[in-house]
């Protein structure tokens, strides 16, 4: 008997200890996740509450000083670059660590080993890019550079400082959550968070859509449809700009046509509103006298951000800005001397090539007259609780085929290679180190030179008033249309054949016109000498952007807020004059009347109480999708015209074939589409009113969000943030995307400067410094930038003080 | 008199491993205990449940208090517990609780196979 009750409370015991230790589905080991000396009570916790006075690390030469103002900012200065760049990774790893080491795990396609088979085509995907063969190529060019790869290393081994010095109780929340632990950090990791960045900005085209469009439709809808310059367009480089001084060379087009291929499916792209604007004014066209520049990018709306804020000083140098959690230095920033920002300057640098394998061991393939042999990459992704899943990944000297019989197509001996600047060795990391010490345009010129991709539209303004705009990257000196459908990886002809030279990218300085700006619009009008073509120039921002600086004579900081919160329309204004006159409005309900006068009393202002925009964005949106029904095609990829180019054929080609709604047997013209969705829109609208009880107010519908990384985990993410904007407005902001980044600096004696970003500078959920930049940044206001001289300058906005010391050995 | 001494052994112990041990320290602090000092009936489970359940849910509050219960807010909702952070120091309680009462109940079947028959 009392063995029998002795087994039974053994096996209870083995029992309740395990349950308690193991993640059972989504929820965490409770035992351990609960207790208050490991679980997740550790992590209640605000950096500001008792911070250590020093801390011991190794590798340091000399002390660190770090001052934390009341936005959690550090403001970092060493003696030295080596102690600079350390202090920089352990400080970003103790406040960001989970984050990126999970981007690093998320551009690698690493996904499923945290959360299991749900990540798999996640990370299937991210291998058949050669997300990791890009981050080889990367590395082995910084390795060229002994002096940034001992930086690199003290970096590197900052991060590591941190994660050594973590226990299970210190762990950040996630780690507990998921019930795993983070891996040192590498160089790799450094150079995949990079590769994650140009995934996010370069990773898109329209290549193998455009072909499936062509065969589907022709060469003359295609060109209707998608043309390479738009009407209206106000190109990044001043139209005046004369390129007669560039040496072009010239690039041959071979004979014949594209490969006539059907590709059912291609991974998904980047989001289309991934973008930014930027801006900066010479002395002349400021009330101040002085330069002033900004900077927003526009991406995913993410908590913890995408950026980090750092001063970065040593006794040569004192920068100030963003910083990408994962890679050294300051991203979009400003010193004492200079401030720059980047847009992305959006270009077709992915293409395609068909690969005819032998036979189908795809062991070669034909290239002119010859076999050559393809090298397989065996991709072995971890699944937590899972067997690893195998992929074999097949390159050629284009790149990975990316498409093949086991991803995404279906025949044994045809593949779809990818050839991507994002593959390109690099040292992109050397841009941004030169850049941070810059002084004055050659040195920022000069810095430029490094960068290959993601390609930027880097903007500058120095203190002695130089203003500039380089569209730097690499990009290949293509003939008019290369790359823009699939090519015939079989003939050499079709290859890249060279570059456009580093000096002969798009760029201008100090225009007449007083200011310089991007858009992520059209580089330059058709003048320059070489060819330039994108499936997603944006055509409304830069438009509202450009037509602001040409207003008036000078401008303010004032007046930089008031853009960067700019709500107008354009998208809306530009069509709905016609909507209204094409109403029939005898046809409208009473409801439908009262909702068509909101919308005629509108001023195209996509202001947070605005009514006017929510209808009109559900109208356009089912307008959007009825206009294209034609392409919903089933097994074949379509890449739909863009928003400019659908309201320039509802405007101008109203009869045209694809006005019609197939669902219907009659025949539809642009009028018909106008009255049918806006009744669906009505419709829809009143029905989400009666649902969800609230008011037609902008802010409202749209229901902006910053969400958490991990899949937008409720309690971690903040919901229903009351700002106005849109997608193609200057205040890009949208539900789950918009400026994640908004910088003022104007120079002078010393830099004034402005930021605020939808985020905090804690990854830590449990931190009050987590999230509370995200009012201030909704309500459009501003943290003003504490930029500190030196070491010893005192300010009642430093709430506490560190030194990170050499330990002592 | 027995159940006290087991209930502040319990808490000693557990705080004590607790310095160098993992989250189940409580639950080798409840069973030594149990093993030590030994105890009648349900108390054999009740005593260093509520010991432990005692001790968790002041620690947790403690944490918590001094940072506003910004996290526990979060975890409340992501459990889910609707926000609830009293129903989540409870259920803090309840788990360490049933870990400890557990392997009290060991601790007391353990000794009583291998304490030499008196």
């Amino acid at each position: 008997m009392k063995l029998f009750k002795f087994t039974v409370s053994l096996i209870l015991v083995a029992g309740i200890f395990y349950a308690l230790n193991t993640k059972i589905g989504d929820t965490p080991p409770l035992g351990k996740f609960l207790s208050p000396s490991q679980g997740f009570w550790q992590n209640e916790v605000t950096e500001s509450n008792s911070p250590a006075e020093s801390i011991a690390i190794d590798g340091f030469i000399a002390a660190v000083k770090v001052h934390y103002d009341e936005t959690l900012i550090p403001h970092v200065f060493a003696q030295n670059d080596n102690d600079l760049y350390r202090a920089q990774g352990y400080i970003t790893a103790k406040h960001r660590l989970w984050q990126m080491e999970f981007q690093t795990h998320a551009s690698m396609g690493r996904v499923s080993e945290i959360v299991g088979a749900k990540g798999i085509e996640y990370d299937r995907g991210q291998r058949r890019k050669g997300m990791e063969f890009g981050a080889e190529n990367a590395m082995a060019e910084m390795q060229k550079y002994p002096e940034q790869q001992k930086l690199l290393m003290a970096y590197r081994d900052g991060i590591n400082s941190y994660i050594e010095s973590l226990d299970a109780s210190s762990l950040p929340i996630e780690y507990k959550l998921l019930d795993y632990t983070p891996e040192p950090w590498t160089i790799k990791k450094t150079a995949l968070l990079l590769m994650y960045m140009t995934d996010m900005l370069a990773g898109g085209d329209a290549d193998l859509e455009n072909t499936n469009f062509i065969k589907l439709f022709g060469r003359e809808t295609f060109d209707l449809l998608y043309p390479d310059f738009y009407e209206d367009q106000d190109p990044i480089i001043p139209q005046e700009r004369d390129w007669s001084d560039f040496d072009v060379q010239p690039v041959e087009k071979p004979e014949g046509d594209f490969p006539s291929d059907f590709i059912s499916k291609t991974m998904d792209k980047p989001n289309q509103f991934n973008g930014s604007n930027n801006w900066a004014i010479a002395p002349s066209k400021s009330a101040s006298g002085k330069p002033i520049l900004a900077n927003d990018p526009h991406l995913q709306l993410n908590l913890p951000s995408i950026w980090y804020v750092m001063q970065l000083a040593t006794p040569e140098k004192n920068t100030f800005g963003a910083t990408l959690p994962g890679a050294m230095g300051i991203i979009i920033g400003f010193n004492n001397d200079i401030a720059w920002g980047v847009t992305n300057a959006t270009r077709d640098v992915k293409d395609w090539y068909k690969i005819e394998f032998k036979d189908e061991s795809r062991t070669t393939y034909k290239y002119d007259n010859e076999w050559r042999a393809a090298s397989p990459r065996i991709e072995t992704i971890k699944v937590r609780g899972e067997a690893d899943m195998i992929d074999t990944v097949i390159y050629t000297h284009y790149g990975p085929v990316s498409y093949d019989h086991s991803f995404m197509g279906n025949n044994q001996k045809v593949g779809y290679a990818m050839k991507w600047a994002g593959h390109l060795s690099n040292n992109n990391q050397q841009t941004f180190l030169e850049l941070n010490k810059a002084k004055n345009y050659d040195d920022y010129a000069a810095a430029l030179k490094y960068y290959t991709a993601p390609a930027q539209n880097f903007i500058f303004a120095s203190r002695e008033g130089d203003i500039a705009l380089w569209v730097q990257g690499s990009f290949a000196n293509k003939w008019p249309e290369q790359g823009k459908f699939l090519m015939d990886g079989a003939d050499s002809k079709y290859e890249w054949q060279s570059f456009i030279p580093q000096e002969q990218n798009a760029h201008v300085k100090n225009p007449d016109r007083g200011f310089v700006s991007s858009a992520n619009q059209h580089p330059t009008d058709q003048s320059y000498p070489y060819y330039v073509y994108d499936d997603g120039y944006e055509v409304y921002r830069n438009r509202v952007i450009n037509n602001f600086f040409r207003s008036k004579e000078k401008f303010s900081i004032q007046d930089f807020k008031d853009l960067h919160n700019n709500n107008y329309n354009l998208k809306a204004a530009e069509l709905i004059p016609t909507m209204l006159t094409e109403m029939e409005r005898s046809a409208l309900s009473a409801n439908e009347m009262k909702m068509l006068d909101i919308i005629g009393q509108w001023d195209f202002n996509n202001d947070i109480d605005a009514e006017g925009a929510t209808i009109w964005e559900r109208w356009w949106g089912n307008l959007y999708r009825i206009t294209w029904d034609e392409l919903n095609i089933e097994n074949i990829a379509i890449h739909r015209p863009d928003a400019y180019q659908t309201i320039w054929m509802l405007k101008n080609r109203p009869d045209h074939a694809f006005m019609d709604y197939q669902e219907t047997t009659e025949i539809e013209t642009a009028k018909d589409l106008f009255l049918m969705t806006f009744k669906e829109a009505v419709a829809g609208l009143t029905e989400w009113q009666e649902f969800s009880g609230k008011s037609l107010a902008w802010e409202g519908y749209k229901a902006t969000y910053v969400g958490h990384l991990l899949q937008a985990l409720p309690a971690f993410s903040r919901f229903n943030l009351p700002i106005g904007g849109n997608g193609s407005i200057v205040n890009a902001t949208s539900q789950n995307h918009g400026p994640s980044w908004r910088m003022i600096v104007e120079l002078g004696d010393e830099p004034n400067a402005l930021g605020v970003y939808p985020g905090g500078q804690s990854g830590n959920p449990g931190s009050k410094f987590y999230d509370n930049m995200v009012d201030t940044w909704a309500a459009g206001e501003y943290i003003k930038l504490l930029f500190m001289k030196n070491a010893n300058q005192t300010s009642d906005r430093i709430i506490f003080s560190q030194n990170l010391t050499p330990s002592q050995k | 008199m027995k159940n006290l001494i087991n209930f502040v052994l319990t808490i000693i112990l557990s705080l004590a491993l607790g310095m160098f041990l993992p989250w189940w320290s409580i639950m080798l602090g409840a069973f030594l205990t149990g093993a030590i000092v030994s105890l009648k009936k349900t108390a054999v489970f009740v005593v260093p449940f509520f010991a432990i359940a005692l001790l968790w849910i002041i620690n947790a509050w403690i944490l918590a208090d001094a940072n506003d219960f910004i996290l526990s807010e979060k975890i409340a909702r992501l459990l889910p517990l609707n926000g609830n952070t009293t129903l989540l120091l409870l259920i803090t309680g309840v788990i360490g609780g049933i870990a400890a009462g557990i392997a009290g109940v060991f601790g007391n079947q353990f000794k009583q196979i291998f304490a030499r028959p008196k």
